[in-house]
């Protein structure tokens, strides 16, 4: 069995205002020198059979159309060893 | 006869009774449509009610939209069935790529439920000829994700064909229901499709059919009352 993980993001020019809200919390809590946070999804899937490139593609397929919604969202996909 | 009008349930759903309750009042006969059945009834329109289909999980409306239910809606939505989605059912109309752009966390981070002023800007969809375009109407509106959002480019072709159907009407005092409730780009609470018969919007017309509840007023009627008329005469 492989891992291949799927890294949902907000694109760089939708407002994330979670990721805002978490980075405004942090100096009170003491951790200073943090200028950004965005907030993702990560998928972690479990594949079984090889991960070749057919696998990669079905997998790329599913981010694209059902883990991602691209009007939004962009995805990476690497394999886990 | 009258129009039948389907009203889908989703695992989740809230509002569906309420959407049936506002389809009778209108007088046509509303017809419940279960997710896992490919079945539309031989109904002549369908509404997409609000709630929490799937709980939100990955996304507002991701997981219904790939249900069997609306593999059919699609179908017949392309070929011109009208259809409305509120709330949560315009999240799916969105993620179905039924209508473009999609719905995020509302910037202020809360839950919005109060009375909204909203402007109708386009009277000549299926679910909207009984207004006249201009006109300020008050519904409920209750959300978290309801930040409407789409790329310039899509923005910018929506007001251009006067696809973008009603606005959070600004101006006025937030007691009165004024002003942009989530951070919706250009202030768009609903959009239609091109062809004027799927439209979908946030706030909630089938909780303002009676004066005997919601918000005391009657402005939600009118998409159903719309809608009605234009099966009949059709």
């Amino acid at each position: 069995m492989a891992r291949v993980v799927v890294d949902v993001m907000l694109k760089p020019e939708i407002l994330d205002p979670q990721g805002q809200a978490v980075q405004r919390a942090l100096p009170r809590l003491g951790f200073e020198g943090i200028s950004d946070v965005r907030q993702g999804k990560r998928f972690e899937l479990e594949v079984e059979g090889p991960v070749d490139e057919a696998a990669l593609a079905r997998i790329r397929e599913m981010a694209e159309t059902f883990l991602a919604n691209t009007v939004i969202e962009d995805f990476n996909v690497k394999v886990e060893s | 006869m009258t129009a039948r009008i389907g009203v889908v349930t989703f695992p989740g759903t809230l509002d569906d009774h309420d959407s049936q309750r506002a389809v009778r009042v209108a007088g046509a006969e509303a017809v419940p449509l279960w997710h896992r059945d490919k079945d539309l009834k031989q109904v002549d329109a369908v509404v997409l009610p609000g709630g929490f289909s799937y709980g939100d999980y990955l996304r507002a409306g991701a997981i219904s939209r790939f249900s069997p239910v609306m593999e059919t809606i699609i179908e017949q939505a392309r070929a011109g069935m009208p259809v409305l989605g509120i709330c949560n059912g315009f999240q799916v109309l969105c993620e179905a790529h039924l209508l473009p752009g999609a719905m995020l966390r509302n910037t202020a981070l809360h839950f919005v439920c109060r009375d909204q002023r909203l402007r109708v800007e386009n009277a000549a969809t299926a679910w909207t000829a009984d207004y006249t375009a201009g006109q300020e109407i008050s519904i409920p509106l209750k959300n978290i994700d309801g930040r409407y959002t789409a790329d310039e480019h899509t923005l910018d072709e929506l007001e251009a064909e006067g696809r973008v159907a009603f606005r959070y009407a600004t101006g006025g005092p937030a007691a009165g229901g004024y002003g942009n409730p989530n951070g919706s780009l250009r202030d768009i609470a609903g959009i239609t499709n091109a062809a004027g018969n799927v439209v979908g919007l946030m706030p909630h017309p089938e909780h303002a059919v009676e004066p005997l509840v919601g918000t005391g007023g009657t402005d939600g009627l009118g998409f159903f009352t719309s809608v009605l008329k234009k099966l009949v005469s059709a």
